[in-house]
């Protein structure tokens, strides 16, 4: 009893919140324990910033409760809760040099001497010798750090993170991943990551969470809810999903070939698309669906036209109740 | 089309510039009238000399320099306030002043004074014409500061509250910084309108309480006369050595 | 948080309704009385004022405000335009020329329709310079007429013109000009089929800015026109200061900011966010 306190660190109680025009939460629960990975995963306009500004306190739950460390923060204020928000904006103060950005919440907590702190912090970003720029001086990867030690600097039950790494090119989003989750490592602090980019998540988490219509669809790890999908929505979500029947096959999970003795379907190959470390050769099956399958290796060299046979075994099946 | 445009574009900037110019340029002359006789200093100290013009600066400037930090602390609150959440009356209020012709503001506020003052002893004097130039300012430091609002990052002050400032903090420290070069250019605008307006003003000064642009339409409108080349180009050098100023100071 | 903003937003609000609100009403109230026996305002109430506007004494008043407010508006439009066109196509000295534009702006506007009075008087440099080359024998009377007003008027107003135009101008962008060409448009062909039309609404809120001040325009009037050019503005300065007939002038206030409405609105919104 006592550990199961000490580790659920945040936790949602049937969370509802509406806004004028449409309910963006709609009865959420969630339990967060202590120096994990967590994603909140979903399309935008899911809810999942706005569950987010919940935690944060920027707004206001319409029913259902907050549990930050067991305590009810329904009514607390953003400035008193030890909870930290990473910014899609990284929202830094554009008038105050790195090191400031970093010591402002500090101060703000009255903290006398902090610049050991806020070396420390800016020194884990890697960013010394740029402690005295402005924001505007600075790249966006370097935003990107800046906006995450002044958050870590305060030492947070739990860093909110809101698409940090959407704003940033493609390789340096791929760096930032591996920086995020060792940090996360590192500091032994709870990430809470909201994106809506499903690699990102599965790369990442320790659990993720699949929000859709503002609702929670499953939690699981990212093996869990990649293999076994809880909803048809988060089988469709997460990864390619072909739809033959009634039952959902992953494109890796479908073989094929030119006269096999064991076959569900025989189908006509539309296109054949090399990838570089893969061929995706699109399919129409004859029940007239369409099906993808993905081909690793050298055997895959199919020609538009081609008639082939299509196999996959049940165990690769996932079925859903409508 | 492009040589045309660029003639096009030295004549009009020889439009803007060639009159205020040759005003220059005049207040220097010996002759007082337009034919050029020699260089002298004799209309300068002729202002300097001029004690009711001096006076007449000394209220213009304390009338410009009260009424523009009035207005820029009341239109920057106004600003931040409406931002926040829509203030329809007051936001509509703001407009009609600025839409409102000089004439009828001055007017309505003579009408208005001279109706107060049969309750409150008191007369038109200097402060009327300070209550009178805030009124006007606060629509265009409102304006200013709301261009300023609108590029700054809505995240900034959430970020400052999640990192433990309450909300007053928050706007002291993080929005009041981010917003002071518009603050500064917006107070510099009123106080060159302040300074520079005559309509409103002459309507609510008191009688002991002329300003400068008060004794210079008087000497115009008899005539032109160098005295006034002399002041006008005092004027124009400290106008822009003010926005010189307050441009090196928005860009540091 | 609540509470923070109801202080912020008190004292404009006060303000705003002592100084600004409170006055206009005391206007309205003022232009349904009749004038008293030494100025000032008395019962009974009567629509009298606003029928004395259409007096033709009046109303050719009224009138004249309002062509002269149109054409120097017109003039403005069309002196800005090209200005707003060369500015935005002069690459890095863009700045420069905008400052130069708007510099004037921030000097004094007596100065600048003294600086006007100067010139045009009977001694100033134009006739001086006329006389001198023997092209006229006696001063022409440039000064004190409709036509000095509106020479001051659009010298006074040409900034607010050219400034919104140049933001929409510039905020267009640069490949539809391009594309125009590559259509097969010549550069004056996809000036009027594309830049003119996408810079509506800076014309309008350049027009909005200029027209208000031109109708309501006192100074101009009273220094370049002399006695002669009699604009509402002027009306209405005489009412309430020589001839004391505060209710007349008060309707007559009213009747000009009812035409600067009745103009502006359908304006104020196509100008778009521009103003």
């Amino acid at each position: 009893m006592m550990i199961a306190q000490m580790q659920a660190i945040l936790e949602l109680r049937n969370v509802v919140k509406d806004f004028p025009s449409h309910r963006a939460v709609d009865d959420i629960s969630l339990t967060l324990e202590a120096g994990r990975f967590y994603s909140l995963l979903g399309a935008s306009g899911c809810g999942k910033t706005t569950t987010l500004r919940l935690i944060a306190g920027f707004e206001k739950p319409t029913s259902g409760e907050i549990l930050l460390n067991g305590t009810r923060v329904n009514d607390v204020p953003p400035y008193r809760r030890n909870v930290s928000t990473v910014f899609q904006s990284y929202a830094l103060f554009p008038h105050l040099t790195v090191e400031k950005n970093i010591a402002f919440g500090l101060e703000q907590r009255g903290e006398r001497s902090f610049s050991g702190k806020v070396e420390q912090a800016i020194e884990m970003v890697r960013l010394s010798g740029k402690s005295k720029r402005l924001p505007a001086e600075l790249s966006g990867g370097e935003k990107q750090r800046v906006a995450l030690a002044r958050s870590l600097v305060l030492e947070p039950s739990i860093l909110l993170l809101d698409e940090p790494l959407a704003a940033l090119d493609l390789k340096l989003r791929r760096e930032m991943r591996a920086e995020l989750k060792a940090m996360q490592q590192r500091t032994g602090i709870t990430f809470l990551f909201v994106t809506h980019d499903q690699e990102e998540a599965l790369a990442m988490s320790d659990e993720i969470a699949i929000m859709h219509r503002g609702k929670i669809e499953q939690t699981g790890t990212p093996r869990e809810v990649y293999r076994k999908p809880a909803t048809r929505f988060v089988a469709g979500f997460l990864g390619a999903m072909n739809w033959i029947g009634d039952a959902g096959v992953r494109p890796e999970a479908l073989r094929i070939a030119r006269n096999g003795s064991e076959y569900r379907s025989t189908a006509r190959v539309e296109q054949s698309l090399f990838l570089g470390n893969a061929v995706h050769v699109l399919l129409k099956l004859e029940s007239g669906e369409s099906a993808t399958a993905e081909l690793t290796g050298a055997e895959a060299d199919f020609r538009t036209g081609e008639l082939v046979h299509v196999n996959w075994s049940s165990a690769d099946e996932m079925r859903f109740p409508r | 089309m492009k040589r045309g445009l660029s003639l096009y574009a030295a004549v009009a900037f020889a439009f803007l510039y060639v009159p205020l110019f040759v005003l220059v340029v005049f207040s220097f002359n010996q002759s007082r009238f337009t034919i050029w006789t020699g260089f002298s200093l004799d209309w300068y100290r002729a202002v300097f000399a001029n004690t009711e013009m001096a006076e007449a600066t000394w209220n213009s400037v304390v009338i410009a320099v009260t009424s523009s930090a009035l207005s820029a602390v009341i239109g920057t609150l106004a600003a931040y306030g409406i931002w926040k959440r829509r203030s329809p009356l007051l936001t509509g209020s703001l407009y009609l002043s600025l839409v409102t012709p000089e004439i009828v503001t001055g007017i309505s506020l003579l009408a208005f004074f001279q109706l107060v003052f049969r309750v409150v002893h008191l007369t038109l004097g200097l402060y009327t014409v300070v209550l009178a130039h805030v009124a006007f300012s606060i629509a265009y430091v409102a304006i200013v500061v709301t261009a300023r609002l609108r590029t700054l990052d809505p995240s900034l002050e959430e970020a400052a509250m999640d990192l433990g400032a309450t909300p007053w903090r928050a706007f002291w420290r993080v929005t009041l910084p981010a917003l002071a070069p518009g603050i500064i250019a917006a107070a510099l605008l009123a106080l060159i309108v302040s300074f520079d307006d005559y309509v409103i003003t002459s309507l609510v000064a008191g009688v002991d309480s002329e300003t400068l642009p008060m004794v210079i339409y008087a000497i115009a409108r008899r005539g032109a006369n160098p005295t006034i080349n002399a002041v006008s180009t005092l004027i124009v050098v400290g106008f822009g050595a003010l926005i010189i100023i307050s441009e090196r100071v928005r860009q540091r | 948080m609540k509470q923070l903003r109801f202080w912020m937003l008190a004292p404009a609000r006060v303000w705003m309704a002592l100084f600004f609100a409170a006055p206009l009403l005391i206007v309205v109230a003022y232009s349904l009385l009749t004038r008293g026996d030494y100025g000032g305002v008395e019962q009974p109430t009567t629509l009298e004022n606003f029928t004395r506007l259409f007096d033709p004494l009046y109303g050719a008043i009224l009138l004249r405000s309002l062509v002269i407010a149109i054409v120097a508006t017109a003039f403005c439009l069309l002196l800005g335009f090209p200005m707003a066109l060369f500015i935005s196509r002069s690459g890095r000295r863009k700045n420069l020329y905008l400052q130069l534009v708007t510099l004037p702006f921030w000097t004094s506007f007596l100065v600048r329709t003294y600086a006007w009075l100067f010139l045009l008087r009977d001694t100033g440099l134009i006739n001086t310079l006329l006389i001198k080359a023997g092209i006229v024998s006696s001063p022409l009377p440039l000064l004190y007429n409709n036509g000095a007003v509106l020479l001051g008027l659009v010298y006074g107003y040409l900034p607010f013109m050219v400034l919104p135009l140049y933001a929409t101008i510039e905020r267009m962008e640069p490949a539809l000009l391009e594309a125009a060409a590559d259509l097969g448009a010549r550069p004056f062909a996809a000036l009027r089929r594309v830049t003119l039309p996408l810079a509506l609404p800076g014309m309008f809120a350049g027009s909005v800015l200029v027209f208000i001040p031109c109708m309501g325009a006192y100074l101009t009037p009273d220094l370049l026109g002399g006695g002669k050019t009699v604009m509402a503005g002027n009306l209405i300065q005489n009412q309430f200061t020589t001839a004391r007939d505060w209710p007349f002038g008060s309707a007559v206030s009213l009747m000009l900011m009812a035409i600067n409405m009745l103009l502006l609105l359908p304006m104020m919104r196509r100008s778009e966010d521009v103003l």
